[in-house]
């Protein structure tokens, strides 16, 4: 059952994930490419609202993308994106935020930064890939372990943002203005 | 809200967003399930006559083919020049892809964001059964689409802040405010919400509908080009 409050939590964080494509991307020092905040959005939707609303707010975030509303990163959009090489990523988005949030449920429920990195990296990295890198493999007529390969060069960046996330909601659970699961 | 929407009178743009997407559907899985490049033709011509007929123009439609494409056309050459192994194969999966994704990019620029959730409420009904209450999908729909000029301002102005006191470059200030910020801005939300009469527990089609929640902005949807 979900709660007018569950229905806001959603539709405001599948909103967060759109707004963080449209702001421009931030820089780090040592980074030679700046982040695109967008899978973060993954991670901290899981991690801050829980497996049921935060999937419902990928899934919300998801259908618009398909609807034709241009927000992902780069103002882009619309079913062709979907259905494009970088697609089963996009689709795997709210199984991540899913993901995410079910393994913070039972094993981070603190502000423990460290096994919310942990939770972060199985959600928002391993689920979002083993969608994205089959879906990848298919369109781009590529065999599987060489769109493995292709993918490790994603790895560290999306680490940075598996600890960016963690240490945000590690702080926001410590500010205590979390909604409870079952609120 | 600004769609990828472009608005023309043609027998294409007429076509409801069902048939189009239904239509979509059925091209993907014949495309996959013929063998070799005859699918990927046949799609490709589809998708000619396709553009022919909705009267978009045409660098338009390329500036939203052009990232997928490349980006295939890239993967490809890796494959054929690097792996060397198979690469006609590779080329018929491309081509493959390449056309489907003009046909959906071509549905896209057909089919109104409006029309596109109203199907989706459409299907989700179907799974009424399983649990799934399409009235409160289309209630989030729309309130997410209210939302997101809400937040692009407020990831704006916690940026702008940031700027201000020179820590640009910290990640933490600037997710922490933002997201404390959103789980403040819910709790004003949701008594706004059932301020207007708005029962999570009543089945039935809210009083909240999507079109009013939305405001005018749906309606403008069109660009002026």
């Amino acid at each position: 059952m979900l709660t007018t409050r569950d229905l806001v939590l959603s539709a405001l964080f599948a909103a967060l994930v759109a707004g963080l494509g449209m702001a421009p991307p931030i820089p780090l020092g040592f980074l030679p490419v700046p982040i695109t905040a967008q899978s973060l959005g993954v991670m901290l939707a899981g991690a801050l609202l829980g497996a049921k609303r935060g999937g419902l707010a990928l899934l919300l975030f998801v259908l618009l993308v398909a609807a034709g509303l241009p927000l992902l990163a780069g103002g882009r959009g619309g079913i062709g994106v979907i259905l494009g090489p970088s697609g089963g990523f996009i689709l795997a988005f709210p199984v991540g935020a899913f993901v995410t949030g079910l393994l913070a449920e039972r094993f981070a429920t603190g502000a423990n930064p460290l096994r919310l990195f942990a939770v972060c990296v199985a959600g928002g990295i391993l689920a979002v890939y083993a969608g994205g890198i089959p879906w990848l493999s298919v369109v781009a007529g590529m065999p599987l372990e060489k769109a493995v390969t292709a993918m490790l060069a994603f790895i560290p960046g999306d680490l940075i943002k598996a600890g960016v996330a963690a240490a945000a909601a590690a702080a926001v659970r410590r500010a205590g203005v979390l909604p409870t699961a079952h609120a | 809200m600004l769609g990828l929407y472009l608005h023309r009178d043609s027998p294409v743009h007429r076509l409801g967003a069902g048939v189009k997407m239904g239509g979509l559907l059925a091209a993907t899985l014949l495309v996959l399930a013929l063998p070799g490049a005859v699918g990927a033709l046949a799609a490709g011509l589809l998708g000619l006559v396709a553009l022919w007929l909705a009267k978009l123009p045409l660098g338009r439609v390329l500036r939203e083919l052009r990232a997928p494409v490349l980006m295939l056309g890239l993967l490809f050459g890796v494959q054929a020049l690097v792996a060397g192994t198979g690469w006609a194969d590779t080329l018929a999966a491309v081509a493959r892809f390449a056309a489907l994704i003009l046909l959906a990019t071509l549905v896209t620029l057909t089919t109104k964001v409006a029309a596109m959730v109203d199907l989706f409420e459409r299907v989700f009904a179907i799974l009424r059964p399983l649990g799934v209450n399409p009235a409160k999908l289309a209630l989030m729909l729309a309130l997410t689409i209210r939302f997101i000029p809400l937040l692009a301002e407020q990831v704006r102005e916690v940026r702008m802040a940031q700027q201000a006191r020179g820590v640009e470059r910290s990640i933490a200030a600037l997710f922490v405010p933002l997201l404390v910020k959103i789980l403040r801005l819910a709790d004003d939300l949701t008594a706004a919400l059932e301020a207007r009469g708005y029962d999570p527990t009543d089945d039935a089609r809210p009083d909240v509908r999507p079109n009013d929640a939305v405001g005018p902005n749906d309606k403008e949807a069109q660009p002026p080009c």
